[in-house]
């Protein structure tokens, strides 16, 4: 289940009635709708698609990357994981998967995080929590910074070795890989498309994807 | 060194308070397979908090021990691992909720049992929280004291039953005044039968001050800036 199979999708593109392209370094929120499929295409390979849910019904209720991996004892994400929220809730199922590997230790780039990690002077550049924060100041009223647990980084590649060691790899996509996803519930999808130049997440060369919703 | 404060935490036992910056927080497991499950806010703004991710990419890790700090999510330090006889502690598999309490160690409830009924470190969490003005939204990845999960090339997460043992000991000092919230509840992870109920000691002590040969704040130039953060806020506050 986790040695990084492909899972191809059942559906087709010309069937979907949302397709959108979302440029590096922009935020996107949107519904799904239980019974609804929502795939993330990797356009031109390597991106780290950052991105949480929030329970519609109750959005104090977010996703969470512990109870999503403690619930298979598995740290990586793919065809068969359900994404859990705080609550335990399943809010989604990966219904297809065509690099076999997500990271959902890794959280998302922030200002402070990249002042830590990097320089003091790279506070300024562009990062997925802003993206987040703003995307929350947009769409719903009373979310804040509190909302922002750790997310799921979409074809990004964070190996963890037995030794307890973490670290950061170029990402086990390629252009045209994909993965797909079934809305278990009414659920509030929140995507940061990573900005991130500082590591080798996206290849150091930021790039589109595109998004796609199917009715159930 | 003098000691300020002591409390044994009984098995399924929670507290939370605050604690100043500049004390040694040391904890001692009075059985094997102890585990803390611990969540740290800053007291004076708790939308700032641990940042599990935060913290282990900054410092490539998977795992937590001497040298180590636990940052916030405004990239400051809130508490660092300057002693530590084990050599690992859990920051990847979270507190366990009252459906694994249950399915795993059976059905208990107050009427039957008093106070040794199975607490869950999800009801403990929750309600420190709503006691501290927080809430459910506010829950973050924790760190498990005394508990190594590890993980196989495949992801697979294991627990080691053999890694706590009676006597075990870590020491955290605290670098920002901090809101600490404990629960002393059974790693999800753990296989045992049994409901593990291990007493584990907390003390709090005067620490001096950090000098910069310090273990933690030499551990990495990443530690280091870190720490330049978390010093510039309280310069700033004129504290």
């Amino acid at each position: 289940m986790f040695g990084l199979v492909e899972k191809k999708s059942t559906l087709k593109l010309e069937d979907a009635i949302y397709d959108g392209v979302l440029e590096a370094g922009k935020g996107w929120m949107h519904e799904l709708k239980e019974g609804q499929r929502f795939m993330i295409l990797d356009m031109e390979g390597n991106q780290a698609v950052d991105t949480t849910f929030y329970d519609l019904e109750t959005p104090e209720d977010h996703y969470s990357a512990i109870k999503t991996i403690v619930a298979q004892k598995n740290i990586y994400l793919t065809t068969g994981t359900i994404l859990r929220a705080e609550s335990g809730e399943p809010l989604l199922t990966i219904t297809a998967d065509m690099t076999g590997r997500h990271d959902t230790l890794g959280g998302a780039c922030s200002s402070q995080s990249n002042k830590v990690r990097y320089a003091l002077e790279k506070e300024h550049m562009h990062n997925c929590r802003d993206n987040f924060m703003q995307q929350l100041a947009n769409n719903m009223n009373g979310l804040n910074k509190r909302d922002l647990a750790p997310n799921i980084n979409f074809f990004m590649n964070v190996p963890v070795t037995k030794e307890g060691g973490l670290k950061f790899d170029d990402g086990v996509s390629a252009p045209g890989k994909y993965v797909e996803m079934e809305a278990l519930k009414d659920v509030m999808v929140l995507i940061s498309n990573c900005p991130q130049l500082n590591n080798p997440c996206n290849a150091y060369n930021p790039t589109p994807v595109r998004l796609l919703i199917w009715e159930a | 060194m003098q000691k300020i404060w002591k409390k044994t935490l009984k098995p399924g036992e929670k507290w939370s308070g605050l604690i100043g910056r500049g004390k040694y927080v040391r904890f001692k497991a009075l059985g094997s397979q102890a585990n803390v499950s611990m969540l740290l806010y800053n007291m004076r703004d708790t939308s700032e908090r641990y940042n599990m991710p935060d913290t282990l990419k900054a410092q490539y890790t998977s795992h937590l021990t001497t040298g180590n700090v636990l940052m916030s999510d405004n990239g400051r330090v809130l508490a660092s691992f300057v002693q530590d006889s084990l050599g690992w502690h859990d920051t990847i598999s979270g507190h366990i909720s009252r459906q694994e309490v249950d399915e795993k160690y059976g059905v208990t409830t107050y009427q039957k049992m008093g106070n040794d009924w199975y607490r869950s470190g999800d009801e403990n969490f929750k309600i420190e929280l709503v006691r501290n003005n927080m809430g459910m939204r506010d829950m973050v990845p924790c760190v498990n004291l005394f508990s190594k999960v590890f993980v196989e090339e495949d992801g697979s997460m294991h627990f080691d039953a053999n890694h706590c043992q009676e006597g075990a000991t870590v020491t955290l000092r605290t670098e920002m005044d901090i809101l600490i919230v404990l629960s002393n509840t059974p790693n999800s992870l753990n296989e045992s039968k049994e409901y593990p109920a291990v007493e584990v000691d907390v003390e709090v002590y005067d620490a001096p001050p950090v000098d910069l040969n310090d273990v933690c704040v030499t551990h990495r130039s990443e530690n280091f800036r870190a720490f330049e953060n978390t010093w510039e806020y309280y310069n700033l506050l004129g504290l």
